[in-house]
C-alpha cells in the first residue's frame, strides 16, 4: 500500500505548485529535446508558423521602436551636449534592450497564444490522452519542436529586430534630428562589442524558451471545457510577460556586473 | 491471448470528492466485461485510471506483473503499447486525415515499409467499414465513422486490452447492433481482453461475458453476467430495466424512504412505469451474440465457463441455476452438475461480489442431489426473446442482426466482417 500523497494546503501553496510544475514541464522538455527521433518535420512546420505569424509585426513595432529610442535619447544627449554619442547609445540599447524584448514580446503574444490555443484544444479534445495511450509521449512530439522552433525563431528575429531598428534609429537622427552618418557610426564602434550582440542573442534564447513553455504548459492544463482554452491562453501570454520582464532584470544586471563595457 | 488486468482496492478523488472507493476486480484474460453505472459514476475515470492517465490515490493496477500506478513512466510507456483504447469521440488527431491517424502508432512504433502500414491500415479500415475515406480529416466525417476510425486506431498495433469508452454514446440503435457485433466479432478474431463502459443496457445484457456496475462511489458488483442479469439488488434491477423506481434519482442518489416507497408501490403491482428505457428494457437472461458465421469460436467462452464453473458455489443461487441451465447435457455432465439445482445453496445471498473464491474451498462444484428446484423466479427458459419488440436490438438471436431476415441463415453476410459496418456507414 502506498501513503497517500498528503497536498500542502497553506496560502500560496496551489501557486508554488504551478510553479514547480512548470519548471517541471521546463526540465523535462530540455531532457527529452536530445531523445531520438528527433520530430524534424514537426519542428520545420513549427518553425514556419511562429516565423511566418511573427516577422511582419515585428519588423513593424521594431522601427517605431528604434525611432522613439532615437528620438529620446537624441534630445537628451543634445541637452549634455554629447549628440556625437546618439547612435552608441541608441545602438546600445536597441540591441540589448528592446530587440529581445520586442521579439520576445511578438513570439509570445503570436507564436505562444497559438500554441496554447493548439495544445489545448488537442487536450479537450482528448488527442494528446490518445497519444499518450498509444506510446507516444506528447512532450517529445509535440512540445519540444514547438519550443525549439520558438527559440530559433526569436534568435533569428532578433537578429531582425535589431538590423531594423539600428536602420530606424540611424535614419530618425540623421534625417529628422541633423546628426551626422559619420558620428553616428563612429560612436557606435567606439562603445558597442561583440559580446552585446551575445548577450542579445541569449535573451532571445532564454525568451522564447519561456514563452513557448508556459504556452505548453497553459496549453496542456486546461481548466475544462473550451472556455478553459481561452482562459489558458489568456493566462499563457500575461503569465509570459510577467516571466520575461523580471528575467530581462536578472539577466541585464548579470551582464552588466560580469562583462566590463569598453574603454574609450 | 489477451493479458488479465487486476484491480485492488482502487481509490480515486479530486481535491475532497470521492470518484470510487475500494474497487477490486479482475478481468479475465480474453472475455469481455462490461462496466456499467448511471451518469456521473466515475466510469470514464476508470478507464483512464486503467492507462495510467489518471493516478489513482490508492490501490494496485497489475497488468502481466506490472503494478501501472507505481510504476516508471518509462515501464507505463512499455505497457501502454499493449492497449487499445477508443475514446468516446474517437479522440482522432484533427492535424490528420484518417489514414495517417491509422497509421500513426504503426509509424512510430514499427520499422515496417510504407507498403506494409499501408497494407494494415486498409485492412483495419476495411474491417471497421471505412474505405474510401482515407483522406478525409476527423473534422468533417459523422461521430459513428470517428469513432470507428478511432476503433481501427486502436486495433493497428495488435493490443491485448482493449477499452472502449461509450462506444454507443450519440450512435442510433442499429448502428449500436453494428458495433456490438462487431465488438464480438473482434473479440473472436484477437481474443482479447475488453473492457466496455457503457450505460447502454442493451450492450450491456446482449454482448459481455462479466459485467460490473459502480454506484455510489462503490462497485455495486461485479461477476458473470448471469449474476448482474439475474440479481434482485435494488440498483442493479433498476438500472438493467431502466425505471425511475430504485435508488437512484436524477441527481444519483435518493433518500431510502422514498425509494423504500416506490418499491413497495411498485411491487403492489399499483405503478406501471410507461416510459420505455434507453437501450430496451426486459427481464431475465438474454442469449449472448455470438461471432458472425465464418469466424472463429470464441475461444472465451469455453475458459468462460471453466472459470465460472469453479466459482460457481460463490454465487447467488438465481446466478447457479441460470448458468447450469445455459449449458447443454454434455456439458452439464462433464462439470457434474443438473439443471435446477445449483450448488452451494448454503450461501444464497453470499457476497455479491464473487470474485476470487476463499482459498480454503474446494474448487471443483459438488452438486446437491435431493434438493427440490427452487420456487420462485427461476430463469425463464426459452429466454423471453419473443415477447420482445420485434426489432429490438436483442430482438434476434446469436448475433442475427435486428431488421435483417427472418432468421434464415442463408442472410448471413460472408465472412467479411467489415461489410455490413461499411454499409452502415455510408449510409
Amino acid at each position: 500500500m502506498s501513503t497517500p500523497t498528503t497536498r500542502a494546503s497553506f496560502p500560496g501553496a496551489g501557486g508554488l505548485r504551478e510553479t514547480g510544475k512548470l519548471f517541471a514541464l521546463g526540465l523535462d522538455v530540455a531532457a527529452q529535446s536530445f531523445r531520438r527521433p528527433f520530430q524534424v518535420r514537426e519542428f520545420v512546420q513549427q518553425c514556419w508558423f511562429i516565423a511566418s505569424v511573427t516577422i511582419l509585426p515585428t519588423a513593424l513595432v521594431s522601427i517605431p521602436f528604434g525611432a522613439v529610442i532615437a528620438l529620446q535619447l537624441g534630445s537628451l544627449t543634445r541637452q549634455l551636449g554629447a549628440q556625437s554619442f546618439t547612435g552608441a547609445a541608441s545602438v546600445l540599447a536597441v540591441i540589448q534592450q528592446a530587440s529581445p524584448i520586442v521579439t520576445a514580446l511578438m513570439v509570445a503574444g503570436a507564436g505562444g497564444s497559438a500554441i496554447c490555443a493548439d495544445l489545448g484544444a488537442r487536450t479537450i479534445r482528448e488527442e494528446i490522452a490518445a497519444m499518450e495511450v498509444l506510446g507516444v509521449s506528447p512532450i517529445q512530439r509535440l512540445v519540444v519542436p514547438r519550443v525549439l522552433a520558438a527559440m530559433l525563431v526569436a534568435v533569428l528575429l532578433n537578429g531582425m529586430v535589431s538590423v531594423v531598428g539600428v536602420l530606424g534609429g540611424y535614419f530618425f537622427n540623421v534625417i529628422m534630428q541633423g546628426g551626422t552618418p559619420g558620428a553616428y557610426l563612429a560612436s557606435f564602434a567606439a562603445l558597442a562589442q561583440l559580446p552585446d550582440l551575445w548577450i542579445s542573442e541569449f535573451k532571445a534564447l532564454i525568451f522564447g524558451f519561456i514563452a513557448a513553455i508556459v504556452a505548453a504548459y497553459r496549453g496542456l492544463n486546461p481548466a475544462g471545457g473550451p472556455k478553459g482554452v481561452g482562459d489558458a491562453v489568456n493566462q499563457s501570454v500575461v503569465i509570459t510577460f510577467l516571466l520575461l520582464f523580471a528575467v530581462n532584470f536578472v539577466l541585464t544586471a548579470l551582464y552588466l556586473q560580469l562583462v566590463p563595457p569598453k574603454g574609450m | 491471448m489477451g493479458v488479465e488486468v487486476v484491480v485492488e482496492d482502487l481509490s480515486k478523488s479530486f481535491g475532497r470528492q470521492t470518484i470510487w472507493q475500494d474497487v477490486t476486480l479482475t478481468l479475465p484474460p480474453g472475455e469481455i466485461s462490461v462496466l456499467l453505472g448511471p451518469s456521473g459514476t466515475g466510469k470514464s475515470v476508470f478507464l483512464k485510471s486503467l492507462v495510467g492517465l489518471l493516478k489513482p490515490e490508492r490501490g494496485k493496477i497489475v497488468i502481466s506483473g506490472t503494478d501501472i500506478c507505481r510504476c516508471s513512466e518509462h515501464t507505463l510507456y512499455e505497457v501502454r503499447r499493449r492497449f487499445g483504447v477508443l475514446f468516446q469521440d474517437g479522440a482522432l488527431f484533427g492535424s490528420m486525415d484518417l489514414y495517417d491517424n491509422i497509421a500513426f502508432p504503426l509509424r512510430e512504433h514499427t520499422k515496417k515499409s510504407e507498403a506494409e502500414i499501408r497494407r494494415i491500415v486498409l485492412e483495419k479500415m476495411e474491417m471497421v467499414g471505412l474505405l474510401g475515406a482515407e483522406k478525409k480529416l476527423p473534422g468533417e466525417i459523422s461521430g459513428g465513422m470517428r469513432k470507428r476510425a478511432g476503433l481501427a486506431r486502436a486495433l493497428v498495433l495488435d493490443p491485448e486490452i482493449i477499452l472502449f469508452d461509450e462506444p454507443d454514446s450519440g450512435l442510433d440503435p442499429v448502428r449500436t447492433a453494428y458495433l456490438n457485433q462487431l465488438i464480438v466479432d473482434l473479440n473472436a478474431q484477437i481474443d482479447a481482453t475488453f473492457l466496455i463502459v457503457t450505460h447502454d443496457i442493451g450492450t450491456a445484457r446482449t454482448v459481455p461475458d462479466n459485467i460490473g456496475m459502480l454506484f455510489r462511489r462503490q462497485l455495486v458488483m461485479f461477476g458473470p453476467r448471469e449474476v448482474l442479469l439475474t440479481s434482485t439488488e435494488p440498483v442493479v434491477e433498476q438500472f438493467l430495466n431502466g425505471r425511475r423506481q430504485g435508488p437512484i434519482g436524477m441527481s444519483e442518489e435518493k433518500d431510502s424512504a422514498q425509494v423504500a416507497a416506490e418499491l413497495a408501490e411498485m411491487q403492489a403491482g399499483g405503478l406501471q412505469d410507461p416510459g420505455g428505457p434507453k437501450g430496451g428494457g426486459g427481464t431475465g437472461i438474454v442469449p449472448q451474440i455470438e461471432p458472425s458465421p465464418g469466424l472463429p469460436e470464441r475461444k472465451a467462452v469455453q475458459r468462460r465457463k471453466d472459470r465460472v464453473m469453479q466459482i460457481l458455489h460463490t454465487l447467488p443461487p438465481a446466478a447457479q441455476d441460470a448458468i447450469i441451465a445455459s449449458l447443454t447435457e454434455a456439458e452439464r455432465a462433464r462439470y457434474g452438475v443438473f439443471a435446477g439445482a445449483g450448488v452451494g445453496r448454503g450461501q444464497a445471498g453470499s457476497p455479491p461480489r464473487p470474485q476470487g473464491p476463499p482459498p480454503g474451498r474446494p474448487p471443483s462444484p459438488a452438486p446437491r442431489g435431493g434438493q427440490p428446484p427452487r420456487p420462485g423466479p427461476q430463469p425463464p427458459q426459452p429466454p423471453p426473446v419473443a415477447q420482445l419488440p420485434e426489432g429490438g436490438e436483442w430482438g434476434s438471436r446469436s448475433g442475427e442482426l435486428p431488421g435483417q431476415g427472418q432468421g434464415g441463415q442463408s442472410q448471413r453476410r460472408p465472412q467479411d466482417p467489415g461489410q455490413w459496418f461499411r454499409r452502415g456507414g455510408r449510409s
